[in-house]
């Protein structure tokens, strides 16, 4: 043995463990054992791994012939001992044991949705490499006395900051609105969501290429495609180098399949990148739009030196110096940029300010979620120490057997630790049942992280401070009782009732606040739905026009489908009256302030849309053909007459443009206000002036009511499909758009709906413990009530009325926070309810209602039991 | 015939027991296992079998004189017993009766003993 080593100990830990749990008779030979091993190790090795070679070889011990025998029976015998009596006096409390392990799961399982969902949204986007150094630009600009902000830009915008702000930007990219495109390939057609971009757009988002070069898109004959594009178009087949066309009318090579975005990031429908140059080519963009027309994104990938306020504050005013100075006082234009970080939960802006967004949806189901789970804990905890107090006189019993009070702790722990474990393997169960639902609802793909190593640390986490909390007071506060006193009085220890009280309270508080929530969303949304929309749109669909052929010959495609005999009537459109979201800006009329910033809401139709769609004209009349100057006509909605503050509409000059393109029109009617935008929202002053030209995007047909829906899209497709054999025929019906437009507050009616459910469930379960519990303690009580005289129904009033005081200071504390609170949601829609006293009242009684069922059901049990059993055994 | 077998690793072990006789304990035997098969196992799983196989009789042991290296502590010598033996002998002509109805070695001819 060389000199240095024999200064070398084992590690001291290691070597204490050991003689801890191992056989005294073994001591001496193991100990010399590992000594020796430990020795050699260090001769061959470091001085560290030969003491974790010791670790090994101590924990390598830890077998049932070496473990000391106290050591294997507080390892097994005890567990085993607990849990077998665990389980028995959980069966022994069958119901009881079943709500309070429902409820308990019945909590997690709500807390857990809900976390999964924030997270979920917390990880928006996070996707992307460049998360934190990718930013949107935005615009604010001066509408009279408001400001308005958008996310669209010029396409002049990203030349001029690559070319000015160069220094901030790594790229500087432009891009479309990802939308629906026509994808061929041979005879193969469909419809896949793609976007136009700027080369940039590969580097900006990484994107991950798995065949194909980062620079294919500078070639503006080429695409990439997602790898799920690449699977619907070519199936097996290689992809790259393939020709494919987009919409009829670009001719693109396939350079590179990418791995397709996760869903929840702002690209996930980016299923293919065409170059922007190649729109920008087809459409004759560079010939025809100035800064004045903010059709695209820029996007923007910051230097990894500069700041995100740098950049922003340095770029504000780059608009404004590149347009003319009349424009520039009018609008104000402010460029700024908006952080990844914020897309998707900070998208609100007012006044030029961002308001939030998602995140107050958010933070609210976050704090239900919470509360939720909370509720749960708190009722799981009461009923576990409701039941505990029943059981001191078992505690009496098993002390003057000669238990141990540690064996006591331990026995109460570990049924509370079994009872929570059980809640939580429901819990799971149920989350996995609920989660298709889930996701339906809130149109997500959330998956229970089950390999996230977070997930499972706070989940081990969670039970062991529930075990903690629900097994701490039968454990430490019942096991300590002189079994003399247990035994031999009558008395039980106090409880600690008042907190229970209060906790019984803030329950029914969250639940009543969510049922006023609830039903406020509700009524919103059926409001919305109720407003008159001002038009028909039974029975009318919409059909995009893909081919310049249906304009060109409109008289003749309108013929054969009115020869149909399914198709009352025919119209084109440059957008869905759904939603008429072009504006305009450029008008003047007499008596006109100069300084009236003005914009309206605009729609171009041809003849026999009004009729189409059956508006009301109050005034004046519709566009005819009668009349040959109808082409410099107007229609108003009754908005855009107040707008204009005109006080006899028919026959007002308005201008539309400046200088040379100035075009004079007249005012021939005014039609009555009609929904075309969303349904929450104010009316806009609107335009309506005929049309035949390029901006005509949407053919509109009225399908003949007689007629069965099916045959006369077949016989319409036909009609179509014989002028535009190229393009894939689509249509949508204007009262399923419509409909749309609840969605996000349909999602929301329904999430809350369901927690609102939950919640009650929760509370009630709650009120049941603490009933059970009240009513054992006062047995007695009502025995001698019984005996003096008391009805059944003086002892129901006696001590169901001491449950609805506890209902009422709930309402008391809940209603104002609730009407604070969906006040302030409802002053997001322009187009809202009242909140009416009956939804409170209505909360409240279904409330009141419930408590009494839950409550009335034990004590009519305990009412009607003869005093004598009551009153006898103690 | 013993109805007990010998598992693979405890056959090493007993026979690693008689090979090195009066270093046969467990620190030794594991050293050796380590040697001749190439493979590690830990001193406690040694220590296991050999606990195991001394149940089963196959193994006694007593303990030695104390030595200077282990820092004056006496450790645990194993020797097979009779059984053990026989165990061995079993489990050996066992194996030599399978590789003799084993075809493609009847050629070959092992002389034991």
């Amino acid at each position: 043995m060389s000199k240095p080593s024999e200064d070398h100990r084992p590690p001291l830990l290691a070597m204490r463990f050991l003689h801890w749990f191992l056989r005294n008779d073994l001591e001496e030979e193991v100990s010399g054992d590992l000594l020796e091993q430990f020795r050699q190790k260090l001769l061959i090795t470091t001085l560290f791994r030969a003491k974790l070679d010791y670790w090994y070889q101590v924990l390598n011990y830890l077998r049932p012939f070496a473990i000391r025998s106290f050591a294997l029976s507080f390892f097994m015998g005890m567990f085993k001992q607990n849990l077998k009596i665990s389980l028995r006096h959980l069966r022994r409390n069958g119901s009881l044991t079943w709500i309070n392990l429902g409820g308990l799961a019945l909590g997690m399982m709500a807390t857990l949705l809900i976390a999964l969902w924030v997270y979920d949204e917390l990880t928006y986007d996070r996707y992307f490499a460049n998360y934190d150094r990718i930013a949107m630009t935005m615009q604010n600009q001066q509408f009279g006395d408001h400001i308005r902000t958008w996310n669209s830009q010029a396409m002049q915008l990203a030349p001029a900051l690559r070319d000015q702000y160069g220094r901030f930007f790594e790229e500087v990219v432009t891009t479309n609105y990802s939308q629906p495109h026509q994808i061929a390939w041979e005879e193969k057609k469909l419809i896949r969501t793609g976007n136009f971009a700027e080369p940039g757009v590969v580097k900006l988002l990484a994107l991950e290429l798995m065949s194909g070069s980062a620079s294919a898109l500078e070639d503006p004959s080429s695409v990439l495609i997602s790898a799920s594009t690449a699977r619907a178009i070519f199936g097996g087949e290689e992809p790259q180098g393939q020709s494919l066309t987009i919409d009829n009318r670009m001719q693109v090579r396939v350079a590179g399949v990418y791995r397709d975005f996760p869903k929840n990031c702002s690209f996930a429908n980016w299923t293919f990148i065409a170059p922007f140059e190649l729109l920008s080519t087809t459409e004759h963009y560079r010939e025809r739009l100035e800064w004045g027309n903010s059709w695209f994104q820029v996007l923007v990938l910051l230097n990894p030196a500069v700041t995100l306020d740098q950049a922003s504050a340095a770029i504000r005013d780059v608009k404004k110096n590149s347009i003319n100075e009349e424009y520039a006082t009018r609008t104000q234009p402010k460029i700024f940029l908006h952080p990844m970080s914020k897309w998707r939960l900070y998208g609100q802006f007012k006044e030029g300010i961002n308001t939030g967004g998602r995140i107050q949806y958010l933070r609210t189901f976050a704090l239900i979620g919470l509360f939720i789970l909370l509720l749960a804990c708190i009722n799981f905890m009461n009923l576990s120490t409701a039941q505990a107090e029943t059981r001191s006189r078992e505690v009496g019993i098993r002390k003057t057997i000669g238990s141990r009070r540690d064996q006591l702790i331990g026995q109460f722990f570990s049924e509370s630790a079994l009872t929570v474990l059980l809640s939580f393997i429901l819990a799971m169960l149920l989350t996995r049942l609920f989660l298709p639902l889930f996701n339906q609802v809130t149109e997500k793909q959330v998956e229970i992280p089950w390999s996230s190593p977070l997930f499972w640390i706070i989940s081990v986490g969670f039970m062991a401070i529930t075990t903690l909390l629900a097994g701490g007071y039968p454990a430490f506060y019942l096991s300590s009782f002189r079994p003399i006193r247990v035994l031999h009085s009558l008395k039980r220890p106090k409880a600690v009732f008042s907190l229970r009280r209060i906790l019984v309270t803030l329950q029914f508080g969250v639940s009543i606040a969510m049922i006023i929530g609830t039903v406020v969303i509700f009524r919103q949304i059926n409001y919305a739905k109720d407003r008159p929309i001002g038009y028909t749109q039974d029975n009318i669909i919409t059909i995009p026009i893909k081919s310049p052929e249906i304009m060109r010959h409109f008289e003749a495609v309108k013929r054969d489908l009115m020869q149909t005999g399914d198709v009352q009537a025919v119209a084109a459109s440059d957008v869905k009256m759904t939603s008429t979201y072009t504006t305009n800006s450029g008008f003047t009329w007499d008596g006109k302030d100069p300084a009236f910033s003005e914009e309206f809401h605009t729609l171009r139709a041809t003849y026999g849309f009004g009729a189409l769609v059956d508006w009301q004209i109050v005034e004046g009349r519709d566009f005819s053909e009668e009349y040959g100057t109808d082409s410099l006509a107007f229609i108003l909605n009754e908005t855009a007459v107040k707008y204009m503050d005109l006080k006899h509409p028919i026959g007002a000059r308005v201008q539309w443009g400046t200088g040379e393109d100035a075009r004079q029109f007249h005012v021939i009617g005014v039609v009555k206000d009609m929904i075309t935008t969303s349904p929450f929202e104010e009316v806009h002053p609107m335009l309506y002036v005929l049309h035949y030209g390029r901006f005509i995007h949407y053919l509109n047909v009225r399908i003949n009511p007689e007629s069965s829906a099916q045959t006369a899209l077949t016989a319409i497709e036909k009609v179509i499909t014989s002028y535009d054999p190229d393009n894939l025929y689509e249509y949508q019906f204007f009262d399923q758009e419509y409909a749309k437009k609840f969605n996000d507050e349909e999602k929301l009616a329904k999430i809350a709906f369901y927690f609102a459910l939950i919640s009650l469930f929760i509370s009630s379960i709650g009120l049941l413990g603490i009933t059970t519990l009240v009513l054992e303690q006062r047995r007695k009580e009502i025995g001698m009530r019984k005996i003096l005289g008391a009805s059944q129904k003086n002892l129901w009033l006696l001590l169901s009325s001491e449950f609805l005081w506890l209902v009422l200071i709930a309402c008391v504390l809940a209603i104002p926070l609730a009407y604070y609170y969906m006040d302030s949601w409802l002053a997001h829609f322009a187009y809202r309810i009242r909140l009416a006293w009956w939804i409170f009242v209505l909360a409240a009684l279904a409330v009141v209602g419930i408590t009494l069922f839950t409550v009335s059901f034990q004590i009519i049990r305990a009412a009607w039991q003869q005093p004598v059993q009551s009153l006898q055994d103690s | 015939m013993s109805d007990q077998r010998l598992g693979e690793f405890e056959e090493i072990i007993l026979l690693l027991v008689g090979i090195l006789a009066e270093e046969a304990y467990a620190f030794r035997i594991g050293d050796e296992y380590a040697t001749q098969t190439g493979k590690i196992s830990s001193i406690g799983a040694i220590h296991a079998t050999l606990s195991r196989l001394e149940q089963k009789g196959y193994l006694k042991s007593l303990q030695s004189d104390p030595t200077p290296v282990r820092g004056g502590r006496r450790k645990r010598i194993y020797r097979i017993t009779a059984l053990g033996q026989r165990v061995l002998d079993e489990s050996r002509q066992l194996r030599q009766s399978l590789w003799n109805q084993f075809p493609g070695f009847q050629d070959l001819s092992f002389s034991y003993e």
